[in-house]
């Protein structure tokens, strides 16, 4: 999506571009910069001591988030910088088509409430291969589910440091390169930090304030910008007409896309892999895991959806506050271009106090954005691959812990060092190529593994490495890299792809190589694992009590503090990869000391209700016939809301 | 609760949690779900995609005024962002009706907490 780059509309090309001076005052915005961090770090500080060492309070902050929490800190995520000063750009320079990235990103969360959130929440504990070892052969889906996440993750996080580049530019008058560079490292380093002392506590909570201060940012600006029309958007529209060299055509989609038909189709394209790809987003899938059950997990996505939505709501009217009231020749003559849409007209609405808020703000996305990606990313390699693969399950929380610690070590200087070369480059095709890849790879094996009983090992990897390589060929062979001006090597041309956002490809080939994989591959799908990983997501069973006789019950959440071998959903015992049926669990030992009620096959007593027994607990007694009416031989009739199962929980 | 299965003459064992997922209540719960979330995804990618084909291919029909200043696109793009909004309030509505009951009654007996 050429957002930071609106190539293409008809708004005069700026000539002083390099002259201007940025706006505002710099020291001013340093001073709110450093408080910011300063606060943030005692935050994270206060986080660190309330919580433990082990890993699921470094992943997962121990699930202890309420879904109101998660909903701020999900928005926090997702809001990047490119979403709030990128897009409010957009519309002020090119009206109705900047808005389309809005539009898409937000109705991609109805895939988020309907098929991931709650069915995640269900059966994963960290990393979206939890999910899919409950059903398919751990090791192989576990490598391709963690190479998923850590190419992803690395490639988002490369494209915001390497964006961060152009805002410090922009914000902080830094136009010498050794020293953006420096910032950049010093940036990287900040998030580092807070990941490293703060863990996803710390993590969720700079979310939670940035969420906070954005919202009551864009709040303020669009009242402002509403005061100035009489607060009344068609006068504020009129006035953007006036103010807009296009005249009407900033009311009227096309100064950014279409006109061919591969310009049509490339839009297209992009809505394609952006609707779809938020829910599959590995950072957005994690924040899931935050809360303890698929009821907060619901309720943090309607959350998210509100305070999205409100915001995207407010950036088109800060847009066309912009090209009211700064003009789009002064938004493309500044430092940053489009991206000094918003920082312009807070200094044009209320001064360089106001500028300096909204700079903190954008300074605050990145850090929080960056955060995010960074801990979802050393989870997926110190859970997955180190943890699971290279040490079957063995390592304690304490190494498992520090893995994730130095992964996120590694993270962050790769991401600096890749961030301080590409910056300046023109890598805006990073985001659509991270949401092509998230909708390809991630979303096709989740909604296969969750709701298709032929899904099989095969189906998972080809879905996903194959995702992955073709959007990676397809954008990499795009006019994105090659071939026009706007490209990333304008130089040279080995363009062959006519889009420059795969998605429209790339999807399609996504789910038809989890298909192919399942149906052509030799492997017998596991239908014990798909009826198993069907009842726990849509029910949440066996996510915070142990289900009475399976010997592959997770132990309660929040409560695990050893990470003992063999205790994660993906590395149970009893549960052998592959196998069609799973071992029948002995009833002997499957549910120790029930009596004779749970002998199969015989006749079920009906004994007098005793207390209810703790689940999990096998030397108490547990409930006894009452819930054994409900069972395939009693036929189901629609209508009995609660099942036949007396008083709801 | 659901209980392990013997071996049937086939010898193929079923755990309890293919005799859950096969029970009738199961079915019930699967059946709902589907029956809201697949029409309402149906719907809104059609209407997202409409949204974005009118965009891309009739940008004259787009360019419409509808009230004053404010065209059809505009219009259309805040529309998306209102049926977004219904969307997700109907959808919590009818999970806390008629998904949340039974599958807190499912889990209960699983879990061996359900009376």
């Amino acid at each position: 999506m050429s957002i930071a780059d609106p190539a293409g509309t008809d708004v005069p090309a700026p000539t002083l571009a390099a002259a201007a001076p940025a706006p505002g005052d710099p020291v001013l915005n340093i001073v709110v910069f450093t408080a910011f961090i300063l606060f943030a770090f005692v935050l994270v500080m206060r986080v660190r001591r309330r919580s433990g060492a082990a890993t699921a309070d470094y992943y997962t902050a121990g699930s202890r988030f309420t879904g109101a929490e998660n909903g701020l800190a999900l928005s926090g995520d997702f809001l990047s910088a490119a979403t709030f000063l990128g897009i409010v750009g957009a519309v002020a320079v090119a009206g109705p088509d900047g808005y389309v990235y809005a539009v898409v990103a937000f109705v991609a969360w109805l895939v988020a409430l309907f098929f991931v959130a709650e069915l995640l929440r269900n059966t994963g504990r960290y990393t979206m291969a939890d999910v899919l070892g409950y059903r398919l052969r751990k090791r192989p889906v576990r490598a391709a589910a963690a190479t998923s996440a850590v190419v992803i993750s690395t490639l988002y996080l490369l494209g915001q440091l390497a964006g961060a580049g152009g805002l410090i530019a922009l914000l902080l008058n830094i136009t010498d390169r050794a020293a953006q560079s420096a910032v950049i490292a010093g940036v990287g380093a900040v998030v580092v930090a807070y990941v490293l002392v703060g863990g996803m506590s710390g993590t969720t909570w700079i979310q939670i304030v940035k969420a906070c201060l954005l919202l009551v940012t864009g709040l303020v600006m669009a009242a402002f910008v509403l005061g100035t029309s009489g607060l009344s958007l068609p006068a504020l529209l009129s006035a953007a007409v006036a103010n807009h060299p296009g005249g009407e055509a900033v009311l009227q989609p096309g100064l950014l896309y279409g006109g061919s038909l591969t310009a049509n189709l490339d839009l297209v394209s992009l809505a394609l892999g952006g609707v779809l790809g938020v829910a599959g987003l590995p950072h957005i899938m994690m924040r899931f895991y935050t809360v303890p059950d698929a009821r907060q997990a619901r309720r943090s996505v309607v959350w998210a959806i509100w305070l999205i939505g409100a915001f995207f709501l407010l950036v088109l009217v800060l847009g066309y506050g912009a090209t009211a009231l700064v003009g789009p020749q002064a938004i493309m003559a500044a430092p940053g271009g489009v991206n000094s849409a918003a920082p312009l007209l807070a200094l044009q609405i209320g001064g360089p106090v106001l500028l300096a808020l909204v700079s903190a703000v954008a300074f605050a996305t990145i850090l929080a954005v960056v955060a995010g990606l960074m801990i979802t990313a050393a989870a997926a390699f110190a859970h997955d691959v180190y943890a699971q693969l290279m040490r079957n399950g063995r390592a304690t929380a304490e190494e498992e812990v520090r893995v994730a610690r130095r992964t996120t070590l590694v993270i962050g200087v790769v991401g600096i060092a890749g961030g301080i070369l590409a910056n300046g480059q023109n890598i805006a095709f990073l985001a659509a190529l991270t949401f092509a890849m998230a909708a390809s790879a991630n979303l096709p094996t989740l909604l296969y593994s969750l709701f298709w009983r032929r899904f099989t090992t095969t189906g998972a990897v080809w879905s996903i490495y194959g995702g992955l390589t073709v959007t990676l060929t397809l954008i990499v062979f795009s006019p994105a890299v090659s071939g026009t001006p706007e490209s990333m090597l304008p130089g040279l041309d080995f363009a062959w792809f006519p889009l420059s956002n795969p998605g429209l490809v790339s999807v399609p080939a996504g789910f038809l190589l989890g298909y192919l994989g399942s149906v052509l591959g030799r492997e017998r799908p596991d239908d014990a694992g798909y009826a198993q990983i069907s009842v726990r997501a849509l029910t949440g069973a066996g996510l915070q009590r142990r289900v009475t006789g399976d010997p592959a019950a997770p132990p309660p959440l929040g409560r695990h503090r050893t990470g003992a071998p063999g205790r994660a959903p993906g590395s149970a015992p009893g549960r052998a990869p592959g196998r069609v049926a799973g071992p029948v669990p002995s009833p002997a030992a499957g549910t120790p000391g029930r009596g004779p009620a749970s002998q199969p096959g015989g006749p079920v007593p009906a004994g007098p209700r005793g207390p209810v027994g703790v689940a999990g607990d096998p030397g108490r007694p547990g409930p006894p016939d009452a819930a054994l009416r409900l069972g395939r031989n009693r036929p189901y009739r629609p209508g009995d809301a609660a099942g036949p199962g007396g008083p709801r929980r | 609760m659901f209980r392990p299965v013997p071996p049937g003459p086939s010898g193929a064992g079923r755990d309890l949690w293919a005799t859950a997922a096969d029970s009738p209540e199961f079915a019930e719960l699967r059946r709902r779900l589907l029956r809201f979330v697949l029409p309402a995804t149906a719907g809104f990618l059609v209407w997202f995609f409409a949204f974005i084909g009118l965009t891309a291919w009739a940008p004259e029909l787009m360019s419409t005024r509808v009230v004053g200043d404010l065209t059809l696109v505009l219009v259309l793009a805040v529309a998306q962002f209102v049926s977004t909004f219904a969307l997700t309030a109907a959808y919590v509505r009818y999970a806390n009706r008629r998904l949340d009951p039974l599958a807190d009654d499912i889990r209960g007996r699983l879990e061996g907490t359900h009376l």
